[in-house]
């Protein structure tokens, strides 16, 4: 038993600290909420080889899996850094297990985009895609047997910009479809770091996948352990930007940091911080050697991470006091990176509801069985 | 990542489960206290007892992970463990790392047979989480004896226990945390008086300990005299690492939540429980596998650090919200219900066990974040002019 980073994974989270620190990705994403330019770090991603991360080797990629995905994106989350690897990761996921990937999607020559579908649970029969508006959600695009796809879907993440779609259809079969054949309508968010689209299939034509059994199911899960693990990182910036605050400002004679008000609340953040850490790794190991664990862990993990985000950046701010809820501030940035990720690929309220919903399901096999 | 055993570690489950495989009908109603004793020499004697320990004390001189592995196993043959486990988990290691020759020669054996059961006499009505500020007093006489008198409280097996560990204050014009001593006290001593301590539930699961004028023989101290701090962190360790090796002892568990809520069909498809399961459950995913990541760090030598507390404020937590909803799903009964009535009730106390949540807090701040300590006016005071000070504080 051994439930701690490699040294080849540790080694990954350096590089990829190495590589983000060469931009000012925090500054970018205040300026782009004016209408500022992104730095492209597309070519990072490529050079570092995160865009082949989770492609076999025989494909030109690292042939690694999602605890990789995860530090990579952990990192990316602590500099609110935009790259469109929510979409491609996932998205290369399926095109290697379904036999089509090549070197140039490994190398990120090709971008590819996943347009995600939730698989049904133990209430819900259907697979379903985020509305564009409301909580009712929509169902997934149908696919025909000749691959051609008709449907909406809203809100995918890395949409603009790519150049395949892989979809997930409503009887959880995937195609692939050339983005030039789909309308992706850019969706600007709240968050400017996060590339969005609204996506309409109107019979596009598009390959089936040949996947295994569980697979789509899979990859949904591999984009919640992505996105949770992007915030996660964010909860470690936010803590150390905040502790620091707390030791240098007085108030009344005193560091803030020494008042057990100000005190008890960063400790939760800590706190929260741990047990997404510890999910995280769940979910990397689930991932790796326990695939029928992979969907509760990852959920479990989407869940504590997306709230302990929404709690750490609330937290940023009041610790900073006003200065916090200023334009000027980082903790701002942070805030809204907190509430739009904890609202995409279906919201932390939906894995909570999928955490209860597999365990639930384990416990009526059991009572079945007994 | 990786909790598949090693093939050594394989074959030492191999071997443990083949043991409880042929004795597991022999395993007694978890409270009978008699039965559970002689149970304990049993799993001792197979080997499942103390398995850190070294061998010359009586253990199998195994490591950590050979310790869950027996955890886990008991839990797989749904046994009781050990009966007792303050003494073989905690107390018998600090006696291991502090006691001399003798106090181990004479007490470890007896302790991993439970043929003598231990308490550990820490708190006090007016020092829990601030453990420095006890007043029982020993003072030594002229024949190295010594004479305690005081009070402890939230003493778990009192009542069965031939010794206690007892921290004590033998010199108050120090400091107050430099004027401590760890003590082995006989139970059965003349002045030791033990009362039943009855909580919300109704159950009494702790006591209360009386010293009056209790005689201790020369030689009852462990480590150190004025040494007793940090003897008593050792034991606090040993508490850590027993948290973090058996965080699920209580039976406090996702699954275990999910099958009481099978009780009502249509509440597992109510959006609102769900929520509130799913959230439960996902604190107790991380706690285990925050277990996995201590005891990878155990593995490798390392220590379990201050931030093993914040696995108990989630423990309590979670726990506290499971109660909640199986109250609120199995409806009044589930209150007073056998399975899940004492969660209901216990945990409020819970909370303030093993140091109150807002002092874990501050512990945490302080050595883990770094952030400043709150002022405090006992720094570098005397106990015995610590009162006058208090009282200046509140003039």
């Amino acid at each position: 038993m051994n439930f701690a980073l490699t040294d080849e994974q540790e080694f990954l989270k350096e590089a990829a600290r190495g590589a983000l620190s060469r931009f000012k990705t925090v500054e970018a994403a205040r300026e782009a909420l004016d209408g500022g330019e992104l730095p492209d770090l597309w070519p990072t991603a490529q050079e570092a080889g995160w865009t082949g991360l989770l492609v076999s080797e025989e494909h030109g990629g690292a042939g690694l899996y999602v605890m990789e995905g995860m530090l990579v994106f952990s990192e990316l989350g602590r500099v609110l850094a935009g790259v469109g690897l929510l979409g491609h990761l996932p998205a290369t996921f399926l095109l290697d297990r379904g036999g089509v990937a090549d070197e140039a999607l490994a190398n990120g020559d090709t971008r590819a985009a996943y347009v995600p579908a939730r698989p049904p649970g133990d209430v819900d029969a259907g697979w379903t895609v985020d509305p564009r508006i409301g909580t009712t959600r929509g169902d997934a695009p149908r696919i025909a047997d000749d691959g051609s796809v008709t449907g909406e879907v809203a809100w995918v993440p890395d949409a603009p910009g790519a150049d395949v779609l892989v979809v997930v259809g409503d009887d959880g079969r995937a195609a692939v479809v050339r983005a030039s054949d789909a309308t992706i309508e850019p969706a600007p968010g709240y968050d400017a770091t996060r590339s969005l689209g609204h996506v309409r299939f109107d019979g596009a034509p598009g390959t089936l996948l040949e996947l295994g059994d569980g697979l789509t199911a899979a990859a949904w899960y591999v984009a919640q352990a992505l996105l949770a693990a992007e915030s996660l990182g964010a909860v470690e910036r936010a803590l150390e930007v905040s502790v620091q605050y707390a030791k240098e400002r007085f108030t009344f004679g005193r560091a803030i940091g020494s008042y057990q008000a100000v005190k008890h609340e960063l400790v939760e953040i800590l706190r929260r911080l741990e047990n997404g850490r510890s999910l995280m790794y769940y979910t990397g190991w689930a991932g790796q050697d326990k695939a029928d664990e992979f969907p509760v862990a990852a959920s479990a993990f989407r869940l504590v991470a997306g709230e302990a985000l929404d709690h750490a950046a609330r937290a940023q701010i009041s610790v900073h006091g006003g200065i916090g809820a200023t334009w000027e501030h980082d903790a701002p940035l942070y805030f809204r990176r907190a509430q739009l990720s904890r609202r995409l690929l279906a919201g932390t309220a939906d894995a909570a509801d999928r955490v209860a919903g597999e365990l639930l399901t384990q416990a009526r096999e059991r009572q079945a069985a007994a | 990542m990786d909790l598949n055993d090693t093939p050594e570690l394989a074959e030492y489950r191999a071997k443990v489960r083949a043991w409880l495989d042929e004795h597991k009908a022999e395993a007694p109603e978890r409270d009978d206290v008699v039965a559970r004793r002689a149970w304990q020499r049993r799993l001792a004697d197979g080997g499942l007892a103390a398995v850190t320990w070294p061998a010359e004390y009586g253990g199998q001189g195994l490591g950590p992970l050979n310790q869950v592995v027996v955890n886990q196993e008991i839990g797989r043959a749904g046994v009781p463990g050990i009966f007792d486990v303050i003494g073989v988990g905690m107390l018998g290691p600090t006696l291991i790392a502090h006691g001399d020759e003798e106090q181990k020669q004479r007490h470890l054996g007896s302790m991993l047979n439970a043929d003598e059961v231990w308490c550990q006499l820490f708190s006090e009505p007016a020092a829990g989480s601030d453990l420095a500020g006890i007043q029982t007093r020993a003072k030594r006489e002229e024949d190295g004896s010594w004479r305690l008198s005081g009070q402890k409280v939230w003493t778990t097996n009192a009542q069965y226990a031939a010794y206690g560990l007892l921290l004590a204050r033998t010199d108050a014009d120090v400091p107050k945390h430099k004027g401590l001593t760890m003590f082995i006290v006989p139970m059965d001593a003349e002045g030791v008086t033990i009362r039943p301590l009855r909580q919300i539930s109704g159950e009494a699961h702790f006591n209360e300990v009386f010293f009056d004028d209790v005689v201790l023989e020369p030689g009852s101290e462990v480590g150190p005299v004025n040494g007793g701090w940090g003897v008593g962190m050792t034991t606090l360790m040993f508490e850590r690492v027993a948290i973090g090796l058996g965080g699920e002892g209580f039976g406090w568990r996702a699954d275990r939540f999910a099958e009481a809520l099978l009780a009502d069909e249509p509440a597992t498809r109510d959006r609102e429980v769900r929520h509130r399961y799913g959230e439960i459950a996902a604190d107790f995913l991380a706690l285990r596998f925050t277990g996995y990541r201590m005891l990878t760090t155990l593995h490798r030598g390392g220590i379990p650090g201050p931030e093993g507390a914040l696995a108990k404020v989630t423990t309590i937590k979670a726990a506290i919200a499971a109660g909640e909803l199986l109250a609120d799903v199995l409806g009044p009964d589930g209150l007073s219900d056998d399975n899940w009535g004492e969660l209901v009730s216990d945990l409020p106390g819970l909370k303030s066990a093993g140091g109150t949540e807002e002092i874990l807090r501050n512990m945490v701040g302080e050595r883990v974040l770094g952030l400043p300590p709150e002022p405090r006016l006992d720094k570098g005071v005397p106990f015995s002019e610590l009162r006058a000070k208090e009282r200046e504080a509140i003039a």
